[in-house]
């Protein structure tokens, strides 16, 4: 009986039954002013610079000029798009992390278009043949792992990893491939005298159509998961197999249907990157999308509507980050750390909107 | 009484979120003495045992070990006083042995295996428990982990034990062994606290029983002074009718005719062997057996989950189509026919529900693709929900909470409600009441009641032998995949029944 203790514990923890929307954001919001803190301190240990001009920069960073704001909303449009392809795949716990790679895929079969049949064939009917070669293509490249996964049981983490690497070799190879000018092992800007294959910009907003499309998608993916039969048997399959068998689900069916739609989005991903505002393929363009869209994701507990805020969250602060770093002449790595920070922020404050925290004198005080 | 106190609560409150789950509950157990705390489904026994065992802290309230104040906010400080809890849901890790988890979390200096090999078989053989010490856990019957799980309690040297519904997934040859063990321990000096709503059973082992009701305290008396009739009066708050009518069975139709059905598993072993019977309309055919006899493979061949051997016929008899053969179809095929299974897993989400969608959405798993196009349509599923909701007293907050939320009653009573306004000619039910209280059981007899009435087909896998011979037309009995006899409902004994669950082990061994 030696351990024994005589007072009550200082902290401890219980699980909340279910805040209100409005506190739960509250404390969403919390959390954020409080990276904001931590993130202004330590730039201001590390540079010297008063804390206020650092968020100004953030906040000029993303949002100083409409050339900016046009960027972070690329950004943010993108990051969106990625994550609504990975959203149906992990609402049904298949741990898809390959978006990068499907990503990576659709944006190659785009590229092979335009350059293979580019000033071939008229504009049009290459856009559309660009469409459904982006889309097939990534829907295939995710289709593998699921396929495997229905029929053998393989583990989809893995395998949908892995096949990020061999989209990389493979863009690697086309770069090579198809490089111009030659020895620059480089694609450079296709069809830059020609524009052709690059999808039309709606007035003079270059970006503008990356938006809608998303924007759209976005709407579609809301539909599908709250309404339509087959968002409600993937969300039956997630949350326990043996119901989904049980009640005559076709188990197989749904993930490799899922895993379609899932790549297919990916797809749409890839296209809107190359033919829309790149006009070029490296094995960075889709420059992690892929999991940072796992991440926004979750944060949104996979609800579409919800996705827009955390993407824009995660969007700012990676523009803002990065500007801190070049005004203050620090290298990338210190956008990165901000990043971070903010980010443990974010993630660690849903642990007090799921638990309650008593401490010992507030107890008393009720008493 | 002259015995000293070993634990009292005072006054402990204990509320998650809007939920209050305890209220100013007092509770005394004294030396040397087996205390029953009875009370309805979510009526606050487990999460009032919860705090005393350190998962959970109360909100206020004080706790007396030995007449001291304690602080108890981990099971590692239950252990300190000596407090050690068995829970409903066994916590071992199967790939060790009973003595591996027995020291699990132990740390003492030098670990001795040969000391605590010994240690261990002190405790078994001053209690008498039956157990072989090297088994792994995945090999062990339910009732062998449950006897691993009281002698790592006991290792850990505690005086005070809490026992949640022990008796719920033991056959009556097990509870009683089990009753034995407590008595030792009683007489040993140790304070036994058991959680349960059996009334018998808290009849035939407790010196006391407490009783709790809606998460508050009702009274405390000597099981001496008390009956059934009594102890349901005060759990419930009102008089209840403690009877099962069972009505003849009218206009019989046969339904099923099941013949030379086998199931053989991946690892190779026999789960049935060659089953032979049919089932009518207008009756409920019982199912005895010990756990894991080949229950489960049974239900789910007829639902089409299982995978049968090329011999196995199962004929469903339809009124509007001649005889259709199960084996080989889907269970959405199966489904289409009218066959429903409502088979209850020990999990009881498992199968069935999903633990995480609300009433409503659980109504649609059934009914979602009967509309046309690819959207849903919440409408009848929603009226169907708060029907389910209103006819069979199911307490929630509302149609759109989550089904994790409700006690295990209440999720019984949409699992089974759903199952049975698909309006099936065939009705399987398995453990339908397992960890119920009396209200929600007897909810549960009555609508299978009603249901045979209307000429359905029921197939009812029970553990309590009591309820079955009180509900059930015919019984059949069967042992290691095999049946070893139907028995008639309303002559059968309880014995007979239980000489038949053990029969056909014996004849296996002799010809061996």
């Amino acid at each position: 009986m030696n351990k024994v203790k005589n007072h009550e514990p200082l902290v401890h923890i219980s699980k909340r039954d279910s805040l209100p929307m409005y506190k739960s954001w509250a404390i969403r919001g919390m959390a954020i002013i409080a990276a904001l803190i931590v993130a202004g301190i330590i730039t201001m240990l590390l540079t010297g610079e008063n804390p206020l001009s650092v968020y100004l920069t953030m906040i000029k960073g993303a949002f100083g000029t409409s050339r900016r704001i046009w960027s972070l909303l690329q950004g943010l449009a993108m990051l969106l798009c990625v994550s609504l392809a990975v959203t149906p795949a992990f609402k049904m716990r298949f741990w898809n992390i390959g978006a990068e790679g499907q990503v990576l895929i659709g944006g190659l079969a785009t590229a092979a278009c335009m350059i293979t049949l580019g000033n071939k064939i008229p504009n049009a009917l290459l856009i559309i043949i660009m469409i459904a070669a982006s889309i097939v293509s990534a829907a295939i490249w995710a289709l593998i792992p699921a396929f495997f996964k229905a029929k053998f049981n393989t583990n989809e983490t893995l395998f949908t990893l892995m096949m990020n690497y061999v989209a990389i070799q493979l863009v690697s190879y086309f770069e090579i491939l198809w490089e111009n000018p030659k020895g620059s092992s480089n694609i450079g800007i296709i069809n830059q005298a020609t524009h052709a294959g690059w999808l039309p910009t709606i007035g003079n907003f270059e970006y503008l159509l990356n938006v809608l499309v998303v924007l759209a998608l976005t709407v579609f993916m809301y539909i599908y998961l709250k309404y339509s039969k087959h968002g409600y048997e993937l969300t039956v399959v997630g949350e326990s197999e043996n119901t989904a068998r049980y009640i005559g689900i076709n188990v197989k069916k749904v993930i490799m249907r899922t895993m379609i739609l899932s790549g297919a989005i990916c797809g749409i991903a890839g296209l809107l990157l190359v033919g829309g505002t790149n006009h070029t393929i490296t094995t960075t363009t889709a420059g992690g999308r892929g999991f940072t869209a796992i991440m926004v994701s979750w944060l949104a507990k996979f609800n579409p509507i919800y996705m827009i805020l955390t993407a824009f969250l995660i969007s700012f602060m990676q523009a803002g980050a990065g500007e801190i770093s070049t005004v203050f002449g620090l290298n990338e790595s210190f956008s990165d750390i901000i990043t971070g920070i903010i980010l443990f922020f974010i993630i660690g404050c849903e642990f007090f909107i799921n638990y309650k925290m008593h401490f010992r004198f507030s107890q008393k005080e009720v008493r | 009484m002259a015995e000293a106190l070993a634990l009292e609560l005072k006054g402990i409150t204990k509320t998650f979120g809007g939920v209050v789950a305890n209220k100013d509950v007092d509770l005394k157990v004294y030396k040397g003495e087996i205390l029953s705390i009875l009370g309805e489904n979510g009526s606050g026994k487990t999460t009032l045992m919860n705090m005393v065992s350190g998962i959970y802290y109360p909100d206020s309230g004080e706790i007396l070990v030995d007449g001291k104040s304690a602080v108890i906010s981990s099971p590692k400080d239950a252990f300190a006083y000596k407090i050690g809890m068995i829970h409903q849901h066994f916590k071992l890790v199967d790939v060790f042995t009973a003595t591996q988890n027995i020291v699990l979390g132990i740390k003492d200096g030098k670990f001795n295996i040969k000391a605590v090999e010994k240690k261990v078989q002190d405790i078994t053989d001053k209690y008498g428990f039956n157990i072989d010490l090297n088994k792994k856990i995945y090999e062990m019957s339910v009732s062998e982990k449950q006897t691993v799980e009281i002698i790592k309690v006991l290792y850990r040297g505690a005086d005070i034990l809490i026992l949640d519904e022990p008796t719920a997934v033991l056959t009556p040859q097990e509870t009683r062994k089990l009753f034995d063990i407590l008595r030792k321990m009683k007489k040993d000096g140790k304070s036994i606290i058991i959680i349960t709503h059996k009334l018998h059973e808290v009849l035939e082992i407790s010196d006391r029983v407490t009783i709790l009701r809606k998460g508050e305290y009702v009274d405390t008396v000597d099981t001496k002074d008390a009956t059934e009739q009594s102890l349901t009066e005060m759990m419930m708050g009102e008089k209840v009718d403690l009877n099962i009518t069972r009505e003849e069975p009218k206009n019989l139709v046969e339904r099923l005719v099941v013949d030379n059905l086998t199931v053989i598993k991946h690892d190779g072993t026999v789960a049935l062997d060659s089953i032979e019977f049919n089932a009518y309309g207008g009756e409920i055919l019982g199912v005895a057996g010990i756990s894991g006899c080949g229950q489960k493979e049974l239900l789910e061949s007829i639902a089409g989950l299982q995978t049968t051997t090329k011999k196995s016929s199962i004929l469903y008899k339809p009124d509007d189509l001649g005889p259709q053969q199960l084996v080989g179809k889907t269970p959405k095929e199966i489904r289409k026919l009218g066959v429903a299974l409502s088979f209850v897993p020990e999990d009881r989400l498992g199968m069935g529900l999903v633990g995480n969608m609300d009433i409503i959405d659980n109504m649609m798993l059934r009914s979602y693709k009967s509309g046309k196009g690819s959207f849903l349509n919440r409408k009848q599923p929603k009226s169907l929900a708060n029907r389910i909701i209103k006819n069979l007293e199911v307490v929630t907050p509302s149609a759109s909470t989550p089904v994790r939320q409700l006690s295990g009653g209440n999720v019984q009573k949409v699992l089974v409600g759903r199952e049975i306004s698909s309006e099936p000619k065939v009705l399987m039910v398995a453990y339908p009441v397992r960890g119920l209280d009396i209200n929600s059981s007897y909810t549960i007899y009555n609508l299978l009641s009603e249901q045979k009435k209307k000429g359905t087909a029921i197939i009812f896998v029970g553990e309590d032998l009591d309820v079955l011979i009180e509900l059930c037309d015919r019984i059949m009995v069967i042992n290691s995949g095999k049946i070893t006899g139907i028995v008639d409902g309303k002559t059968a004994t309880k014995e007979e029944i239980g000489l038949l669950m053990t029969k056909s082990v014996e004849r296996d061994d002799n010809n061996e």
